[in-house]
Order: structure tokens, then C-alpha cells, then sequence
């Protein structure tokens, strides 16, 4: 079991985020889809410990997140909305550099690894150039580097697409296709959903829907109508 | 905003190749000897040294600008405000000392990759561990300063421009509070950032 939430229930100040969430996710690729403040952010940073349940539990790779979050970070990927919250060192490549700090590589092994994702992701061309001066969809791609030259096991992506435009998003949802790990996406932009496994619709804190993307987004439709 | 935002010019020159400890280290000397050098014609002389290590550099005279320009007003309000007070010998000097020192700081950051900087840095911190520094934390810092300042004026831009199409644009607390909310935001997503890349730590 990869992903595991039993009975997760979220209380932020006043407000129940989520109630009683319980969903095994074992599928290589599953999206999650809702109304805003329908509690699917919340759900995501559930995944690698960012936000910890008020009751129930959460386990990733086996681990409880409440008692394992800093080792399930280290398996499990998550990509922000906004790449610019996300992009620490000022130049492409010292940032993809950056992710692997902590892992002691010697230098050229390092440079080796940041060549390679920055080839995959189509950057390899902006390695010294500075982050600021990347358009919004490169900024995403690079994040994207940032996170990936981690070999995640698992990746969370919350509303990655939100930003780009319809050329970056495609090419985000084709790299979505071929990445080995397994992949959670929370979003609005229901084509990026095609051909995955499972879908989720949350509505006010609970899973409403769970089946497959034609199924659940048909159910999605019908909510917001 | 070229020198604030660690605008490495890729290169080979031997500027490029030199450790950035022995930069660093190059920087303060210099900087302390221009405060040492009295005469303009001496400073004149660090001018034409400074101007000969841009060329070594090859990074170009449109980042060699970027560098100064930043300080131009600030240098004629200097030059101004000595020359009232210490004769055009003292304003030349204390101007000149000014921008040298300005460029020179520009010409490491032009050559150097800000992991190289940490790195020193970190080296050259290493003894704060003995009073419960993190050498590492103290870096970061400095690199997150760096990557911080575009975003900041990036969200100044957008505040401005939403203000002046809401016809407020003479308003302080119109501009300052939502860009001090916005990069409060912003500083919180770097931070959750950092957690969710393994830096949870910090």
C-alpha cells in the first residue's frame, strides 16, 4: 500500500477541512478534484507529513506520517502551485543542485545528475541562466527538475498547471505519462486527468466520488452545476 | 538588479576559475586598500586595474554597467555633498572609493556561482559552530536574500500596477500593505518549500 488515509479528519481553527477521509491509493497515477476550499490541498500536504491529521492517520510507504514525516519527505516529491515559492538558489542549475545537498555526492556526480534532469525536462539550455528570468511554465519545469533529480518514490503535485499555459501544460501532462513513480495530482484542469487510474472528488472535507476519471468527473459536473 | 540577484556570467576566464574563498578573500583586501589609497591619482590607478579585471573577465560592458548603475545617483549625491564639505580632492577620492568598491563586489558576484559562494562562505563560517551557529543556516540565508530580492520587486510591480488601476496610486498603505502581506506569503511557502525538498530541519 502506498498511500493510506483511515478515517483522516483536519480541523483548522473553526473550520473541518476534511471529515473522515479514508481512501487506499495504490494506483500509479490519481487525481483529485474539487470545489475551491473543498479540502484537496489540504489532502496533498497530507502526503508527505506538510499538514498532519487532528484525528485518524496517514501512512506513505508504511510510515505514519505523524511519527516519520522528515524520512516519507525524502520518499515523496511534492511540487507547489506557485514555482516561485519554490526556487531557492538564483541560477537553474544550483537549484536543481541544491535538492541534493544533504545526499554527499562528490561534485561531478552531483553536476552529472543535474545535467541529466535538466536534459529530460528540456532546460538543459537555461543551466546558468538566472531562475527570475525563466518564463512561469519553465519556472514549473524547473521545480519540476528540483524535485525529480530526488528519484521520488511517490510525487504530489498540487495544481501544477494552474499557472501555464496551454503549451506548458501539455507538455506537463505528457511528462506526467512517462514518469515511472507513482503521481497524485490535486486540480482544476480536468484534460490533465485523461488516462489516469483513479480520480477522487472531494465536496466540503469528503470523498464524494472515487472511480475512474470519466465516472468521477461526470459526478464532478454534476456537483458544480 | 544585475549584482543584487547573482547574475553569474558564464565564462572561463581566469576570474572564473579562481576559488571563491580567494575572491572573497581578493575583495576585502582591495576594498580595505581603497579606503587606505589617499590621493585621486592613486585611486585613478585602482580605477584602471579595476577596468583591466573586467576585461580579463569577458563579461561584457552591459554587465559591467549593470554593476555601477545601481549606484549612479547615490554617487553624484556623494560627489556633491564632499565636494561642499571636503574640496573636489575629498569628493573625487570618497566617490571614486565608492563606485570601485561597488564594482569590484560586482565583478565577484559576475564570476562566481552563488553555490560556490556558500560554499566559502560556509568554510569561512565553519568557527561559528563553537557559539551554536549552523554555517549552513547562515548561507542559506545569504542565497535566499539573493533569490528573494526579484521575487519582492516582482510583487512591488504588481502591487503598483493594481494600484494604479484602482486610481490609488499616491496611497503608502496602499502599496505597503499588500506587498509586506504578500512577501510574508511568499516567505511561508519558501519555508513549507524547503520542508517539503528534505530541509525540514532548519
Amino acid at each position: 500500500m502506498a498511500i493510506e488515509f483511515d478515517e483522516v479528519h483536519v480541523r483548522l481553527g473553526q473550520r473541518d477541512v476534511l471529515r473522515g477521509v479514508t481512501a487506499s491509493l495504490t494506483e500509479r497515477r490519481v487525481g483529485v478534484v474539487g470545489a475551491n476550499g473543498s479540502g484537496k490541498s489540504t489532502l496533498a500536504r497530507l502526503v508527505n507529513g506538510l499538514a498532519l491529521p487532528t484525528s485518524g492517520s496517514v501512512t506513505v510507504l508504511g510510515l505514519d506520517t505523524r511519527r516519520h514525516a522528515a524520512k516519507i519527505r525524502r520518499g515523496v516529491g511534492f511540487l507547489f502551485t506557485d514555482p516561485d515559492a519554490q526556487i531557492v538558489m538564483p541560477t537553474v542549475a544550483e537549484d536543481v543542485a541544491f535538492s541534493l545537498r544533504r545526499k554527499g555526492l562528490a561534485r561531478e556526480e552531483v553536476e552529472r545528475r543535474v545535467a541529466d534532469v535538466l536534459a529530460r525536462y528540456g532546460l538543459a539550455d537555461h543551466a546558468d541562466h538566472p531562475a527570475h528570468h525563466l518564463s512561469g511554465g519553465q519556472k514549473q519545469l524547473l521545480a519540476l527538475c528540483s524535485v525529480m533529480v530526488l528519484e521520488p518514490e511517490i510525487l504530489v503535485m498540487d495544481e501544477p498547471t494552474t499557472l501555464l499555459d496551454l503549451r506548458h501544460s501539455r507538455q506537463v501532462a505528457g511528462l506526467l505519462g512517462e514518469m515511472p513513480q507513482q503521481v497524485l495530482v490535486v486540480t482544476h484542469d480536468l484534460p490533465l486527468l485523461t488516462g489516469f487510474d483513479r480520480v477522487l472528488v472531494l465536496d466540503e472535507g469528503r470523498v464524494v466520488a472515487d472511480g475512474s476519471p470519466e465516472e468521477a468527473i461526470g459526478h464532478y459536473r454534476k456537483l458544480m452545476a | 538588479m544585475n549584482a543584487l540577484t547573482g547574475a553569474y556570467v558564464p565564462g572561463s576566464s581566469p576570474l572564473h576559475r579562481l576559488p571563491a574563498g580567494a575572491k572573497l578573500a581578493g575583495l576585502a583586501v582591495a576594498c580595505t586598500a581603497l579606503v587606505l589609497l589617499g590621493s585621486p591619482l592613486a585611486l585613478a590607478g585602482a580605477g584602471v586595474v579595476v577596468v583591466a579585471l573586467y576585461a580579463l573577465s569577458r563579461v561584457g560592458v552591459a554587465a559591467a554597467w549593470a554593476q555601477v548603475r545601481p549606484v549612479r545617483w547615490f554617487a553624484v549625491a556623494l560627489f556633491g555633498m564632499q565636494l561642499l564639505f571636503a574640496g573636489l580632492d575629498g569628493a573625487v577620492s570618497t566617490t571614486l572609493r565608492v563606485v570601485l568598491a561597488v564594482a569590484l563586489a560586482g565583478l565577484v558576484t559576475l564570476t562566481t556561482r552563488t553555490a560556490a559562494m556558500m560554499r566559502a562562505l560556509e568554510r569561512c563560517l565553519s568557527p561559528a559552530r563553537f557559539v551554536g551557529l549552523d554555517p549552513f543556516r547562515l548561507s542559506l540565508l545569504l542565497s535566499l536574500t539573493v533569490r528573494s530580492v526579484p521575487v519582492v520587486a516582482a510583487l512591488a510591480a504588481r502591487v503598483g500596477e493594481a494600484q494604479r488601476a484602482r486610481g490609488v496610486e499616491r496611497s503608502v498603505r496602499a502599496f505597503a500593505v499588500p506587498l509586506v502581506v504578500g512577501a510574508l506569503r511568499h516567505a511561508d511557502a519558501l519555508g513549507e518549500a524547503l520542508s517539503a525538498r528534505g530541509f525540514d530541519d532548519l
